[in-house]
């Protein structure tokens, strides 16, 4: 089991109301599963992404990563286990733009202490793997969309995460650069890779194995036969 | 931390402009600060090299009467003798002591004439072997004395520079006869200082502070002296120590050995220094004092400076909240991203400083041609400046810094 939630609520203050954002959330995947969860902005959707991927605390409930329990972890350790254990895929890339495609790929494994020539091999490597071999010293804003956001991929799996999570990842691309992704989210997931996938998109969700559907904030755990 | 050094020079460049305008203040703060203790530090040097003469270290140890120097013209004091060979000794032989020299003097002597011409307000000095290269004299004409001339009492006398113009202007001195007191004296050579040091004097103060070397002076074998003024007068001392900061105490302690042979206690006859380096840190202190309060006037520049660049770099963490909410997402920790911003204000500050101290010493050389004063860069007030311009970038960067530390990586990443 990679990651399981139970009971998962996640409150928010707007002024002196309480608002609800997730409600009693019960999800579990299995490692090297592909899931896709799927729904309509506002439905919390976001939120779960913080969540599972350790950038925010549930307000209860119990959430066991990778068999550690992330309710009682430390901001430090948030850190690390997002830098060690989680790739983040976002819609809108977030490259920094000052940098080149092997730099920006390269920053994981800087903040996780790794000497500067095993850096650039590694993130060589990763760039190969997503097809940008020959774009390597290029800024981001000489690539395309679908190279950046293949970048970026590049960027979340040169640290060998346990798992992948992306949001809306081919939001901000045309059809046929987010078919290429999508590709290569299965080639990853054909190689093992867990991947957990949030859109709002019932075409990009169907790419995955299992479905699962957000609505107001809580989940509806349907399994969707897929292709 | 190199790899942030690296970002930080790639974002200050990419804002060349931006980073100019902030680090303005820092640069304005630290060229006043450099250029205030390069005129401080020059005018310091000067006061000392004025009094002390440049590279000689001589201090003189004359014969006094209470507070003036004894004048030898009313007769040789009771219960003071010429020294003895082991004081001499006693003096050659301190460790700070690089030479001495032992001589007769008589200032404002009369009855030094060429021909027709008088040197009026010259020096009469008897000289031992040492006494010319002690005070750093070269001969310039002619030969020096050598020993014959004081085995056999010779009458011929070395003229200086400024005798020798006095009395001959356009003539040939050398071989010509010279009269002192009624006795002739051939000249065998003139003598110049061998460094062309010359003090500075600008106003009245100065002259009156510094021009005391320029008598004309005529030297003679001490042996010569009875011939002139018929006793072996009691000598004065000039020592050349190894350092100029060892001048003071070798000048105490060389007086120190010489006093122990007067026995005369009645009259306040004693041997003291002439000590310029007290006299040259008075000057000293007189001119610091006033250029400190300057210096603290120009920390305030320093200060502004600071606040600029914390205005600039709050500005910095708010455009680029985005990246700081990516890098806290991919794993980056807090103190990672207080120190790259750290990093940056302090590379930031720390080009100013330096940008500061290039511009302080053009500043000091601009104002040194236009006020005449002298200046000195002083190599710690450079190393200084910067690191306190770093420390500044430090200070006033842990605001900001902090700040970023503390974004929230779900709103940072929402912000676009």
């Amino acid at each position: 089991m990679i990651l399981q939630m139970s009971g998962i609520c996640k409150d928010y203050l707007q002024g002196k109301m309480t608002v609800p954002v997730l409600r009693d959330i019960d999800f579990s995947m299995e490692e090297g599963e592909y899931v896709a969860i799927m729904g309509p902005s506002g439905s919390g959707k976001t939120t779960l992404m913080n969540i599972v991927g350790c950038l925010d605390q549930a307000t209860s409930g119990t959430f066991f990563l990778d068999g550690e329990d992330i309710s009682k972890c430390s901001d430090n350790r948030m850190s690390d286990i997002r830098l060690k254990k989680i790739g983040f895929v976002f819609q809108n890339f977030q490259l920094l733009p000052r940098q080149s495609a092997l730099d920006n790929v390269a920053l994981p494994l800087c903040y996780a202490g790794i000497a500067k020539k095993e850096r650039r091999e590694r993130a060589a490597a990763a760039l190969e793997r997503v097809g940008l071999g020959d774009r390597m010293e290029f800024k981001p804003n000489q690539l395309s969309g679908g190279q950046k956001q293949r970048v970026a991929i590049a960027r979340a799996m040169v640290n060998r995460p346990r798992i992948l999570l992306a949001d809306e990842p081919t939001g901000a691309l045309d059809s046929r650069s987010g078919e290429q992704v999508m590709k290569l989210f299965e080639s990853l997931h054909s190689e093992g890779v867990s991947i957990l996938m949030i859109t709002h998109d019932a075409g990009i969700a169907s790419h995955a194995e299992r479905i699962v559907e957000i609505r107001d904030g809580r989940l509806n755990n349907r399994e969707v036969e897929t292709e | 931390m190199l790899e942030n050094i690296r970002l930080s020079f790639q974002g200050i460049w990419s804002h060349k402009m931006r980073s100019f305008l902030t680090m303005l203040g820092i640069i304005i703060g630290i060229a006043s600060i450099i250029s205030i203790v390069s005129t401080i530090k020059g005018t310091n040097e000067q006061i000392k090299e004025n009094l002390i003469g440049a590279g000689n270290n001589n201090v003189k140890i004359q014969l006094y009467q209470g507070e003036g120097t004894y004048w030898m013209d009313s007769g040789i004091p009771n219960g003071v003798y010429q020294l003895s060979d082991e004081q001499k000794q006693e003096i050659l032989d301190l460790d700070e002591v690089e030479n001495a020299s032992f001589y007769q003097e008589r200032t404002y002597a009369d009855g030094i004439a060429y021909g027709s011409t008088n040197l009026e307000g010259g020096n009469v000095m008897g000289i031992d072997q040492n006494y010319l290269s002690t005070c750093g004299y070269q001969i310039y004409q002619g030969r020096m004395f050598i020993d014959s001339d004081f085995e056999q009492m010779r009458k011929v006398v070395l003229l200086d520079d400024t005798a020798a113009q006095a009395m001959f202007q356009e003539e040939e001195p050398l071989g010509k006869v010279i009269e002192i007191r009624n006795e002739p004296f051939t000249v065998v050579g003139v003598v110049k200082k061998s460094d062309s040091f010359q003090p500075v004097i600008q106003s009245m103060e100065d002259y009156n502070t510094y021009s005391q070397t320029s008598y004309a002076t005529v030297f003679l074998p001490n042996t010569c002296w009875p011939i002139i003024y018929q006793f072996d007068e009691p000598e004065n001392a000039v020592v050349m120590a190894k350092t100029t900061e060892d001048m003071s105490a070798v000048g105490k302690k060389a007086a120190e050995i010489m006093n122990q042979s007067i026995t005369n206690t009645t009259d306040s006859l004693s041997y003291k220094a002439e000590d310029l380096l007290e006299k040259a840190k008075s000057l000293q202190d007189l001119s610091q004092s006033t250029n400190s309060q300057l210096i603290w006037i120009a920390s305030i520049s320093l200060l502004v400076g600071g606040i600029g660049v914390m205005n600039i770099m709050l500005v910095s963490v708010t455009e680029r909240t985005s990246e700081i909410g990516l890098k806290k997402a991919i794993g980056a920790r807090k103190r990672r991203i207080l120190a790259q911003f750290l990093t940056e204000a302090a590379v930031l500050t720390s080009i100013g400083g330096l940008i500061g101290v290039l511009a302080g010493i053009v500043m000091a050389q601009v104002i040194s041609r236009m006020s005449k004063t002298p200046v000195a860069i002083s190599v710690p007030s450079i190393i200084l400046s910067v690191a306190f311009s770093m420390v500044i970038g430090i200070v006033f960067g842990l605001l900001p810094s902090v700040k970023a530390a503390n974004l929230n990586p779900i709103d940072a990443l929402r912000r676009e």
